[in-house]
């Protein structure tokens, strides 16, 4: 069994959480450069060079991409042949955070949800552990904006809502969010398991990269198709009117209640911030 | 898209006048920070009869709330956040002479309705720009709420900051306007 001490896990998530919000991932930036290949606005396309700028002196002057640095969101894959030493793994994710939000000039943008209150170190972190087989620990850095997960939603269809519920749900959300979640946006859309289990879909679908096709047909043309029904909305970049208001549409499918078609829409901004590493 | 047009704070009616929708404009002078806590913090004081941290009359708030700002520099990174979060504390700060509001997104029929009343301006900075943005700040210091950290509001020296106008005294709608023209229905 290997062992693998969790301050290797703690140095890994600071490392990832300021490089994620100062460098877009290089599909970002292809993702951005097709948009502005494919947008008519003249508006849009300024609006899509402008995002490219920033994202070259975010990199090159080390300013954050956005000034909203997320709520950061943790995805460890835990290889089950893995003993890990030296501390609490909760720890040590935790600290990992409270590092990257300090040592990156990172805004701390988490309150009591009541009091409203600002915890002060960007703690805690949302963390999704799965136990996977193998020895390497895969951690995924996602600092997730307000304003995209704003615009983001479950809700319990039903089974004969079918397929074109699942398509005027996404398009009533892409609608109703129009230029506040930052377009152009990415989609992430969850369908099946319950409750809690469609917006982790939906969160895991936005990981996938640019491009990048579900391997079922099915899903791959829902995805092509969704996309395009969503570009003819019109809202385009920064919501002043255009072609290019989504850049892509990922799905995540895993069955459910013969009873029930939950399915979850989670939004995500231009400034699609996502960094990964394997230990 | 037309030439930008060079205005500067405090905004004067006469200036105001001639903006439209869509209008591309260079913003420079002073201007202040203020998100969600910072508003709701605004509106007690109002409510309360007590004086404000600074005078409305013809100023500009910017919805924002910056990163921390590294040593050696003058700001963090420092865009725009959803406006319409602001929309239930705007109208009494707009009838008290605030002039100007920049953020991105749309505004409630409320707000609207009180820039025509009140003669008053919605800019769109770039979202998720932040780091472009910054360019333009020249000086950035708390200047009250210190204790709400993000949301405390700053006040800023800008030098021509690229803003679309999205809400003009006509009752025009840049977001409205954009969508009906690339929609296919």
């Amino acid at each position: 069994m290997r062992e693998l001490n969790v301050e290797i896990i703690t140095e890994a998530l600071e490392e990832l959480f300021i490089d994620a919000n100062y460098e877009l991932p290089e599909w970002q930036i292809l993702a951005l450069r097709e948009a502005l290949r494919n947008e008519e606005s003249e508006i849009g396309k300024e609006v899509i060079k402008s995002i490219l700028e920033n994202a070259q002196i975010s990199k090159s002057e080390r300013i954050p991409i956005c000034q909203d640095t997320g709520i950061a969101t943790v995805f460890l894959e835990i290889g089950q042949n893995i003993h890990l030493v030296g501390g609490n793994l909760k720890d040590a994710i935790f600290e990992g955070v409270r590092r990257a939000y300090k040592k990156g000039y990172l805004r701390a943008s988490l309150c009591d949800p009541l009091s409203r209150r600002n915890t002060g170190d960007n703690t805690p972190p949302v963390i999704h552990e799965e136990i996977v087989p193998g020895e390497k620990v895969r951690v995924i850095a996602l600092p997730k904006g307000g304003g995209s997960e704003n615009y983001s939603e479950v809700r319990i269809l039903t089974p004969a809502d079918g397929v074109e519920g699942i398509k005027s749900f996404v398009l009533e959300m892409v609608e109703r969010g129009g230029p506040n979640p930052c377009p152009p946006i990415t989609i992430g859309i969850g369908i099946g398991g319950n409750l809690e289990v469609a917006p982790l879909l939906a969160k895991k679908a936005l990981l996938v990269p640019f491009g990048t096709r579900n391997e079922d047909p099915l899903l791959s043309n829902l995805e092509q198709e969704i996309l395009e029904e969503v570009n003819k909305l019109g809202i385009g970049p920064q919501g002043y009117g255009g072609r290019v208001t989504a850049l892509d549409v990922h799905i995540r499918t895993m069955p459910c209640h013969i009873a029930s078609l939950p399915v979850a829409v989670s939004i995500q901004c231009h400034a699609h911030r996502v960094k990964e590493k394997v230990l | 898209m037309g030439e930008r047009i060079h205005i500067e704070t405090p905004l004067t009616d006469e200036v105001i006048q001639k903006l439209k929708v869509g209008d591309s404009v260079y913003l420079s002078g002073t201007i202040y920070t203020a998100r969600d806590a910072a508003h709701k913090r605004l509106i007690d004081l109002i409510e309360n009869g007590e004086r404000l941290p600074f005078e409305l009359s013809g100023q500009v708030i910017y919805y924002c709330g910056p990163t921390p700002t590294p040593p050696g520099r003058v700001t963090g990174s420092c865009g725009p956040t959803t406006s319409s979060r602001m929309d239930k504390y705007t109208p009494s700060l707009l009838a008290l002479g605030l002039k100007g509001m920049i953020g991105k997104g749309k505004r409630s029929k409320e707000v609207k309705d009180a820039i025509l009343k009140y003669r008053a301006i919605y800019f769109g900075a770039l979202g998720g720009a932040g780091a472009l943005l910054s360019k333009c700040v020249l000086s950035s210091r708390v200047f009250a709420f210190e204790d709400l950290g993000p949301e405390a509001i700053y006040i800023l020296q800008i030098r021509e900051m690229p803003l679309f106008v999205i809400n003009d005294i006509y009752g025009g709608d840049l977001y409205e306007e954009g969508i009906k023209k690339y929609r296919i229905d």
